[in-house]
This record gives C-alpha cells, structure tokens and sequence, in this order.
C-alpha cells in the first residue's frame, strides 16, 4: 500500500477503533506540565481511576517558574501552588518530575528531543498546543486539552479522527541571513494562521531536509500557529545522528534495530495528500510578524500593509491589529522603537539559536531603554551555552541571563511587558495581551530579536554585520 | 461519571441567545489550582458595579439557587472551549439543559460531563419557555431521558430526541475514559506486541 509518512506513523498505533468513529491512537511518550495536570490528576483520582502507565508519563514544571537568576518555586508566587500540587501528584502517580534543579530541567519540548525520549516514528502528547515541535524528529505529537490529558493518563491512548494529510514543499536554498523561523514565518504568510486546519503537515523539499534538528524543531513548533495540530519532517541520517548517543536514546543492538526501523520513515514516492503546498526559500530575508496574528508577516525589508488593499471583509480586522500594535499602513518595520527583546521558548532557546543571536550582541551594548532577557529553552541548553561563554556575551552587553523555563512567552511566570510596550520576541504568539496587558508583540528569530536589542529599534540584523547601520 | 437517566427539579429560565462561556465561567486572575466554580458561576453578572447581588438576575433569586434544569436561547454555551464553563453550571447543581441550540464545543463537554443537552421542536420549546416562567421555581419538572420525555407536574408533557450514540452515553454514565475502557483488552494486547516488536518504543 502507497502511504505517507503521517499514515505510515498512524496506523502502526492504531489500537482500536471506537463505535463513534475515532482511532484509539497510542501514545508512547506524554509529558504533562503545571498548569493543567494537577487538575487531571485530581479529576483523575477522584474517579478512581490509576495512571495506566507512570513509566510512560513525565512531568516537567515550564510554564510558571520565574526566570529570575537563583529563583526558586515560591519566586513566582501565582505559580507555587502549581508547582506544589504538581510534585505531588506525580509522586502519587509514580511519575518522574523534571524538577527545577534536575538536569533536565526545561521546557518539554525542548527537553524531550535534547534528552533522546523523543524517537522517529513514536507518538508524543502534552497538554499544551506547541506539542508539534518534536516532528522535527520525525515523531508524530498531539497536543491535548485537560480531559484528553486524562483520558490518557487513564488509558495511555488518545480518541482522535483522522486529519487529512498536506505536504509543504520547501524548495531552494535558505539563507545566508535567514533561518528556520523565518521559513516558518513565510509558510504563515502564505496560508494564513488557519490554512491547515484539519490536516497533518509534512515538511519536504530539500530546503527542508537541508535544515539543522534544531531548525526543524523550530518550524514543526510554528505547526500550530498554521492551524493544524501537528507537524512532522520525515527523519533521515541527520536525524539519526542527532540523536545517537543521547541518554534515553536506544544503544547498541536495539539502536540498530530501531534504525532499520525508521529509515522507512518516508512518505512513499507516489503517495497522496490532500493539500500539496510549495515555497521557494532562495533569497529568503528575515521575516518579521506587524500585527497581532502569526500569520501577519511581512520581510525586515517590507512595509506595514494596507488594509485597503484586502478583500473587504478582512478589513476591519486588520485595523484592529494595526490600532493595538500602534502601527498606520505603509510605515517601515525598519526603525521602529523597541522597547522589550525576548530571546527564549520552545520556538528558539536551543543552543544554535543563542549561538546566533551571542553573535549579534558579542562586542555591542543592549541600547539605553531596552529591557533584554534571554532564557534558555532547558537546563543542558543553559549549562551548554555558559560551557562557550555565550552567558557573559549576553551579560556583559546587557542582558538578562534567566533562569530556564517558558518566561515571558506566555507571561504565566511573571515576566511580562508593559502596556503600549514594542517587544521583539522569538516566541511563537503574537496576540493581544499575551505577553502583557497591552504589549506589542513582533514575532521573530533570534538574530533580529538580538539586533533590536543592541540598536533600540527594529533593524535588518543583515546591515548591522555589514556595518551598514 | 455519573449516568442520568431521571433529573427531577426546578428550572431556571434565562432566556436569552449567545451565552457565552466567559459569561458562564469568567477567568479570574487568580485561584488558578482551586478554582471555586459555584462562586466562578455566572460571577460578573450575578454582581452589581459596586458587588451587590443583582437582584433581577436569575440566579440570585432564591428558588434557582441550585436549579437541576436551565432553560435558555439559542447558541448556548459559545466562545471558547473551556471546560470550566460545564463545571461551573455543574457547581450550581444543573444536569440538563433545555436550550434553543448549543454552541458545538461545548454541547461535547456537557456529554463529556453527565450533563444533558436538550432541544425541543421550535413550536414545543415556546410553550416550554412560557410555562417555565409561568411556573417560576414552584412546582418541579421531570426529564426522563430514556423515555425523551419531559413531563411537568401538571401532567403535560414535551418530547425530545437527543441521537441514540449521545443517550447511551448519558444513560451509561460514560465519559470518552469510559468509552475507551471498553478497549481495555485491545490496549494490552498492543503493549504485549510492541514491546515485542518494538522494544525501543515500549520503553523510555
Ligand atoms: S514556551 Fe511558550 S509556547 Fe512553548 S510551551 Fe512554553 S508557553 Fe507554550
């Protein structure tokens, strides 16, 4: 049978399929966080029911710890509680907390690759919609609501019906200034913050395949912000390699044997999809989001739209985002006051990501006004990123080197900005209020975020290096 | 979850179209572990500006302090898909709903919940309507759901019909865990093979 690489994953977890028509799915690695497990577990307990395998669930605490240097759980106050009933309920459970000051401390999704109990070809679950990420890997990760949390606690299966399949193409080369983000921020641009709802994506192309792990960790977390649930790049020796060698990864024979195993992870070469998309990623500049939708994009390069140039219906709500961003049709991005840089999240707080943005800020000074902060997406990223020195490069220019965790992102931890604020951030949502009743969020990859910082405006990080700005 | 099959009680009539679930279950900044859902039910509109109870408003008056039955419009229960929004009509002691027509998401969290969502024929939900605010909380009302029937105390009586997969759900007392536990066997039996064939995956 001719199959894609998501119908490929799906049926080898099909455990049942249910009187109402959905797929019983198995999820084979599922970690909860803070802010909706306790609820389940409670849910959970007082129907008397077990968690059906606490060897296969993992808690991490990501969403309200404060970033602030030498934190501890009761820093952020709103999240202790959380933080309390969290442990607590694992250990009732069974289940291995990845606490504050475990190695593997961090957000899930960047600690689930990083510590290889992610694999090609496994099913993932989190409640929390960024669960798309790890299809960089090749895996195929849901993310649930609070009853689907427990419901997989209960069963170790999720009830789902089977989303259509779309394939983006990326064609070309990449670069040299752009990155994954902005590969992602392109899609956006293209179909919109809703164009794949009800499908599956598969990433292909060789602009795909030419992307680093983390890159293609970067573009399968953006999967959401496209409107489908997941998102997936089919794994090849790149991937392989990444992840040999890892703690939790296969050793040895059974390394093998799963390796036979998931190099038959490809979309079959005449396999059918349901929507077929392609892109041309040469020449592609960093991409900037203006307004309060991930699928506002335009180039560093671009102007702020038009709305008189849309179809009529979409109008009023383009003014809107342009009224809350404080932003009239036809300004350049280039220039605008910044008054916030956020470098960090499950999108961008890898290693290469920090990487690139230490090599914007290494020798420049965060500018007079800018409130900059760097949080690193987990522990090993943290200890990593101090191991090269990059921690005194954001330090000595200014920065604020936070604590691990999802920090100002969502603004659950008490990092937030402040009404009327510009923030360049490297986060995945740029709605109203997210970041902070009344913020301004411009969604971009590091290099630009870095830029921002050390200029005070909105800058082409491409002129900056060169000098020209 | 608890199975319904006979709710007898008063019915609160909120007659009205597009509740919304931020109506239903405001947000409140804090409390984020021990949401109280009875005091979360309806709470901006159960206040005045100044914190007084709104004296007009269904809820406070007090034969519907615990109402077993709401009446209300149509697109009941839109907005988001928050959970908390059936939680919040459970904590006031509401089982079935008597509406015009439900908003999607959350006609699924109210089977997700044990709480029956009903619509009647235009023509008997109008006469539904009248008589709820006609009996304003006297006298009580009985919804079988087995029988689909909703009788009141003076013998009259309303049919309905909710889709047979809905009702035995309802009727079973089973929520999507309970549904999946019929699959008990299968879920097992797909452990025993991948830890065979698939070791890696079995275990992290
Ligand atoms: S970093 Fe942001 S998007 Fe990612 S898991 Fe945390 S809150 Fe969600």
């Amino acid at each position: 049978m001719v199959l894609t690489l998501f119908d490929k994953i799906w049926e080898a977890h099909v455990v049942a399929r249910r009187a109402d028509g959905r797929d019983l799915i198995y999820v084979d690695r599922h970690i909860l966080h803070e802010l909706h497990a306790p609820h389940a577990f409670r849910k959970l307990e007082a129907a008397g029911r077990n968690v059906r395998r606490p060897d296969l669930t993992f808690s991490a605490l990501d969403h309200t710890p404060s970033s602030n240097p030498g934190r501890d759980e009761n820093t952020n106050r709103e999240g202790a509680p959380l933080i309390a009933a969290m442990r607590e309920g694992s250990k009732r459970n069974g289940i291995r907390v990845f606490d504050l000051s475990d190695a593997e401390h961090g957000i899930s999704h960047v600690v689930a690759p990083e510590i290889g109990m992610v694999l090609p070809g496994a099913t993932h679950a989190v409640p929390d919609s960024h669960a798309c990420t790890v299809g960089g890997l090749g895996a195929l990760a849901f993310g649930c609501g609070t009853t689907e949390l427990e419901h997989i606690l209960a069963t170790q299966v999720i009830a789902l019906k089977k989303p259509k399949r779309m394939r983006i193409r990326l064609d070309g080369r990449i670069g040299p200034h752009a990155r994954a983000k902005d590969v992602a921020l392109k899609i956006l641009s293209v179909i919109g913050s809703s164009g794949g709802r009800g499908y599956t994506i598969e990433y292909a192309g060789a602009a795909a395949r030419a992307l680093p792990i983390e890159g293609r960790l970067t573009l399968c977390n953006l999967t959401i912000e496209m409107g489908s649930r997941t998102g997936l790049i089919a794994p090849d020796d790149s991937a392989f390699s990444w992840l040999y060698g890892r703690p939790w990864a296969p050793t040895g024979a059974m390394w093998e044997r799963a390796l036979s195993e998931w190099k038959t992870l490809i979309s079959d070469s005449d396999a059918q999809f349901d929507a077929e998309l392609c892109i041309d990623c040469s020449d592609l500049e960093p991409q900037i989001t203006w307004g309060t939708d991930p699928g506002q994009v335009v180039a560093i390069s671009g102007r702020v739209p038009d709305p008189a140039n849309a179809e009529a219906d979409r109008r009023p709500l383009l003014e809107k985002a342009l009224r809350y961003m404080g932003l009239t049709p036809g300004m350049a991005m280039e220039g605008l006051p910044v008054h916030r840089v956020f470098i960090g999240s499950c999108t961008n707080a890898r290693l290469p990501d920090l990487q690139e943005a230490a090599a914007v800020v290494r020798g420049r000074k965060v500018a007079q006004g800018v409130h900059a902060l760097v949080v690193p997406g987990s522990a090993k990223v943290r200890r990593d990123a101090e191991a090269l020195g990059l921690d005194r490069v954001f330090r000595e220019a200014g920065f604020v080197w936070g604590e691990t965790g999802c920090s100002m992102c969502v603004g659950a931890n008490g990092d937030k900005g402040e009404r009327g604020e510009r923030i360049l951030s490297t986060t995945n949502r740029n709605f109203e209020n997210r970041q902070g009743a009344g913020a301004r969020t411009h969604l971009v990859g590091p290099t630009l975020a870095a830029a921002a910082a050390v200029t005070g405006k909105i800058t082409d990080v491409r002129k900056l290096m060169t000098g020209e700005v | 979850m608890q199975p319904f099959t006979v709710v007898e009680g008063v019915a609160a009539p909120l007659l009205e179209d597009d509740v919304n679930t931020d109506q239903i279950a405001p947000l409140g900044s804090s409390a984020w572990m021990n949401p109280d859902y009875a005091k979360m039910f309806f709470a901006r509109r159960r206040k005045t500006a100044n914190g007084a109870d709104e004296p007009g408003f269904v809820f406070n008056r007090p034969q519907f302090h615990a109402p077993e039955i709401l009446v209300t419009g149509s697109n009941f229960g839109c907005g988001s898909s928050r959970e908390a929004a059936v939680w919040c009509l459970q904590a006031a002691g509401i089982r079935c709903i008597v509406a015009r027509s439900f908003a999607d998401i959350f006609r699924e969290n109210c089977l997700q919940n044990g709480v029956a969502p009903i619509v009647l024929d235009p023509d008997d939900a109008h006469a539904f309507e009248a008589l709820a605010v006609t009996i304003d909380g006297r006298s009580k009302i009985r919804v079988d759901l087995a029988a689909q029937i909703i009788k009141l105390a003076d013998g009259t009586v309303f049919k309905f019909e909710l889709p047979l997969a809905d009702r035995t759900r309802l009727l079973e007392g089973l929520d999507d865990i309970g549904l999946t536990m019929k699959h008990l066997s299968e879920i097992t039996a797909y452990e025993e093979r991948v830890s065979l064939q698939h070791p890696w995956r079995s275990k992290p």
